[in-house]
């Protein structure tokens, strides 16, 4: 029963989906400028002093504003846990959903409603335990919705259980003796999930996350961006290896187009060995052999190469834009098929209710 | 289907030698391969455009081709065909067609002494009368003596009748089912010109198989005329329904029709998000071809992202539905929740099967009542709405995206697998009649004096219907979600009284719904005892009433499809009768909550054997309550369960 109905349907051609478009490009512009207190809602915040999640709420505040969208377009969905009271404080449209579920929520939101900015927050827990089902779904799929997902290597709002992206032997209140749990590499799973867009920034980090959020929001389909967050009661200091001294050298932050060079003074870079990526001391290579960052490159091979240099010890963890490719979304090809039955298929109801077989009695 | 008239029993000759029959039911079954429905279908189709009122039952197997020959295999198609309005596809067949001894076996116990057995010999073979236990050829002893035998050796008669096609043995052999359906054909006088077109569009792109399938047909027809095997031929006459343009139709397309029509009504975009399971999913399958009138139909990686896609869809002003069975339900039930805590309409669409867990997924069963009314965490009210045959199927659905629209509420559909799969005439409505539904979307801030604060929970005083603000509205931006919510503004709240209170709304706002009153039919009123039933078993019940009736009885019935909240005169209705009979097929679901709200005399008829009632049957238990043995009856049933099973 399985038909092809076309085999170009990658190249977006034959479900007249224009791949160069913004995800914005439908959603109507402020007539004013906006400020970042335009985005802020009357509820008080309440995350822990310390908590990283509120220098992210802060840095999505001020990104708002330089996106220029009317307000009441923007839609802020979120599953459970701490990041998950993410849309009470933003002054948009927000959901605050149930476990693990946020991605499903934006979906049937965004294709319906192309006039939305749809985003979801979600935590290492929501999204890649109990929601992991959806959120690969979801970057299979392509829906035009940006995902921000919080990892903070813990479950903070149950009180300090490990999370699946907590290290190996990491103590908690669910492990005693230490987790025995391998960790998810997030942005691998993501890939391999066939994302077209992969970001990652640190919390504190605001000019990057900025430029991946910014990224994030005009990208048509899934964007997948991961904010490396602290727990300050639960898992403190999780992330202080790429937070203080040291840090220039284990953090790899990648830019389309330029040499993959990082370390204080650029002592080290990224090459090619054997079928992946490796870092190496820029002084011992040949400069033509260091990796040149392409985000926009198809095949993912490279990406998810360059997924595998981070590892939970976090000697190397690569920031910025990853990934950053066009493929047709589902919600513009849903769309496209309700538009294209409305033009090819006589759309009188009364006809479809008499069917072909019908008798009358008088 | 609905008017109540009584008929004749008798058969009569018509002037042209045909017997004339009131009604006749007619049971084709053989190997789930062997193309039954198809043919079911297609004999189905020649008695609507005919003119009879019909009725069908599909009985198949969960397994898509189960061992060929077994008795787990058989696949059966049942159609009652009258010239009066019938309520059911008929209890026993009167005509049973077994294409092979499994087919038999497992069907011959239904068929009344003196019944109609037409038998394909072909599949007679030793190995497939072993596979089913038969010792002995039953066609060949007297196994069969009490009825009117035609053994035909089909599969060889179909294969000579196709040879010129030029087509392999296997393949021609595959047709023997529309010889099946040409001997039947030529049996009750029906035309066979609009199933070889049907034939023709449906192997459109295979003509060799096509015309071995007509060349089939025309030699089951010509087999009937010139052997001397069949001595009469009957005739039904069509049927005086109320007058209207008529299809046939089952209950899953009738209720994507329904919510097709409902978003017509309300105009709002159907959005479907579902996961495909039985006997759903030809709801997915119906409304993923009505794109043209704006329907989305999204296949989720699992129940509960079918569910909250719905749910996301609906934030977003759409209608959003979501189609599943009972472990679908039991997976979506967190969800409904959500949609029950942030006031969102939603249809949740439950072709109920049995259960519990997989259960029977292709057998019927009303046992997700108690599971609609309470299957989730916390008070957690939704309202039900039960359809009672393929056709209401249709205004069931309306009915639900009513409620559900006018009250921003989920709402439980619970159809089952009798009437997804059965189908029956159904009186074509116009659609520019059905009425409108209106989502009120809020499009101000409620409180002129909070000018620019939206209260997203400021309710109607009638309805108590909360505000509904679509993202895209300016000046309404507010947060919804699954904490509890503060009266009014819908912040997080999690202050005692404020729980009281929207627990208390939140149930008020359901109990408050205005579904119609309960009609009873009790011709007379002198009746003393009720029937009350619900959702599918409304044709059975109806008909056992009508027999009962004809045998002298007085009696009452009534059919429930609000189950939640009930009709508020339910409570006066029940207060007429000395005692109420409620047949379902569960262990007392209904009863159990009747008995929990009124004080009546409830006796409770429960049947959890994955078939519908028979009217037979429960004719018999309506006599049984006649004679005051009911009770006692009801009440053996689960000692003689235990008593079976305790061998030691």
């Amino acid at each position: 029963m399985t038909s092809v109905i076309s085999n170009d349907i990658d190249s977006g051609t034959r479900v007249g989906i224009d791949l160069g478009l913004s995800a914005l490009a439908d959603v109507p512009r402020a007539d004013e400028p906006q400020k970042a207190k335009d985005f802020t809602s009357s509820q008080e915040v309440r995350w822990c002093p310390g908590c990283g999640d509120y220098v992210i709420l802060a840095t999505v505040r001020s990104m708002l504003p330089q996106l220029g969208l009317k307000r009441e377009n923007i839609v802020f969905v979120s599953g459970i846990g701490c990041s998950s009271r993410f849309p009470y404080y933003l002054e948009t449209y927000g959901v605050h959903s149930i476990h693990g579920r946020a991605p499903t929520i934006a979906t049937g939101l965004a294709v319906t409603r192309p006039d939305l900015s749809v985003w979801v927050v979600t935590g290492d827990g929501d999204s890649l335990s109990i929601g992991g089902n959806h959120l690969i779904h979801a970057l299979r799929r392509n829906v035009n919705m940006r995902i921000l997902m919080f990892n903070n290597r813990i479950y903070g709002l149950t009180k300090g259980q490990y999370s699946p992206t907590s290290e190996v032997g990491k103590v908690t209140k669910s492990t005693p003796m230490g987790s025995i749990d391998a960790p998810f590499n997030t942005m691998s799973l993501a890939i391999g999930a066939e994302a077209t867009f992969v970001g990652r920034a640190l919390d504190s980090d605001r000019a990057g996350l900025t430029e991946v959020l910014l990224a994030a929001a005009q990208h048509r389909g899934s964007a997948f961006v991961e904010i490396l967050q602290d727990c300050p009661i639960f898992n403190d200091g999780s992330f202080d290896a790429l937070r203080k001294d040291g840090a220039d050298s284990r953090l790899i932050h990648v830019r389309h187009g330029k040499a993959i060079v990082f370390g204080s003074d650029g002592e080290l870079c990224v090459i090619r060995k054997g079928f992946g990526l490796a870092v190496a001391h820029t002084r011992d290579v040949d400069p033509a052999d260091i990796v040149i960052h392409d985000a926009h490159t198809d095949d993912p091979e490279y990406a998810y190469a360059l997924s595998r240099l981070s590892d939970q010890g976090l000697n190397y963890t690569v920031t910025g834009i990853v990934r950053q490719v066009a493929r047709p979304t589902y919600d513009d090809a849903a769309r496209e098929q309700v538009v294209r039955a409305k033009e090819t298929t006589a759309g009188d109801l009364q006809q479809v209710l008499h069917g072909n077989n019908t008798w009358t009695i008088s | 289907m609905s008017s109540e008239t009584t008929e004749p029993d008798s058969e009569q000759q018509s002037a042209e030698g045909a017997s004339k029959l009131e009604q006749v039911v007619i049971r084709i079954a053989g190997d789930s391969g062997d193309g039954m429905q198809l043919a079911g279908d297609q004999f189905t189709a020649e008695a609507a455009a005919f003119g009879n009122d019909l009725a069908t039952q599909p009985n198949y197997p969960a397994e898509i081709r189960a061992p060929q020959g077994t008795l787990h295999g058989v696949s059966s198609f049942q159609i009652q065909i009258a010239e009066y309005d019938i309520l059911t596809a008929g209890d026993r067949p009167d005509v049973l067609v077994a294409m092979n001894p499994a087919a038999l076996k497992a069907n011959i116990d239904d068929l009344p002494r003196g019944g109609t057995l037409i038998v394909n010999t072909d599949d007679f073979t030793k190995r497939n009368l072993a596979k089913v236990g038969y010792d002995s050829n039953p066609l060949e002893s007297d196994a069969l003596d009490e009825y009117q035998v035609h053994a035909i050796p089909m599969a060889t008669l179909t294969i000579g009748a196709v040879e010129s096609v030029g087509i392999g043995k296997k393949d021609a052999e595959r047709s023997k089912n529309m010889f099946a359906l040409g001997v039947l054909s030529w049996m009750y006088g029906r035309p066979i010109s609009a199933i070889e077109q049907f034939l023709e569009q449906k192997f459109a792109k295979k003509p060799d198989i096509a015309k071995a399938n007509m060349l089939a047909l025309k030699a089951g027809w010509n087999y009937g005329e010139t052997t001397e095997s069949f001595a009469t031929t009957y005739e039904v006459a069509p049927a005086k329904l109320p007058a209207g343009t008529y299809r046939q139709i089952t209950g899953n397309t009738a209720l994507a029709y329904g919510l097709v029509a409902a978003g017509r009504a309300a105009g709002m975009d159907v959005f479907l998000g579902t996961y495909p399971i039985t006997p759903a999913s030809d709801i997915l399958h119906e409304l993923s071809k009505l794109k043209q009138f704006g329907v989305v139909t999204f296949q989720a990686e699992d129940e509960i992202a079918g569910i909250g896609a719905a749910i996301g869809a609906s934030y977003g002003g759409a209608l959003g539905v979501t189609s599943t069975s009972g472990p679908g339900i039991a997976l979506k039930s967190e969800a409904i929740g959500l949609a029950v805590i942030t006031e969102l309409p939603l249809i949740v669409v439950d072709v109920q099967r049995g259960g519990p867990s997989t259960g029977l997924p292709t057998k019927t069963e009303q046992a997700d009542l108690l599971q609609a009314m309470f299957g989730r965490n916390g008070e957690s009210p939704v309202a039900i709405v039960a359809p009672q045959s393929p056709a209401d199927c249709f205004d069931a659905a309306l009915e639900a995206a009513r409620i559900a629209v006018t009250y921003r509420t989920p709402v439980m559909l619970l159809s089952d697998g009798a009437i997804a799969n059965g189908s029956e005439p159904w009186s074509i409505p116009d659609v520019d009649s059905l009425p409108a539904i209106d989502p009120r979307f809020a499009a101000a801030p409620h409180d002129a004096e909070q000018a620019g604060t939206h209260l997203p929970y400021a309710r109607d005083p009638e309805t108590l219907a909360r505000d509904w603000a679509v993202p895209g509205t300016a000046g309404l931006e507010h947060r919804i979600g699954g904490l509890e919510k503060a009266n009014g503004t819908g912040d997080i709240s999690y202050t005692h009284d404020n729980h009281e209170l929207m627990t208390r709304v939140r149930g008020a706002r359901i109990a408050g719904i205005e579904v119609p009153d309960l009609v009873v039919d009790d011709p007379g009123g002198a009746a003393d005892i009720l029937v009350l039933g619900w959702g599918s078993s409304y044709g059975p019940i109806g008909e056992a009433v009508r027999r009962v009736r004809r045998s002298g009885h007085t009696i009452a019935r009534a059919h429930l499809r609000h189950l939640n909240p009930m009709p508020a005169n339910l409570g006066e209705i029940l207060a007429r009768y000395r005692r109420v009979v409620v047949p379902e097929m569960n262990l007392g679901q209904l009863s159990m909550l009747l008995k929990a709200r009124f004080d009546a005399d409830i006796q409770p008829v429960t049947k959890v054997s994955g078939m519908a009632f028979r009217a037979d049957e429960l004719h018999e238990v309506l006599l049984a309550e006649f004679a005051g043995t009911l009770a006692t009856t009801e009440f053996a049933k689960t000692p003689a369960a235990v008593a079976a099973v305790v061998t030691r």
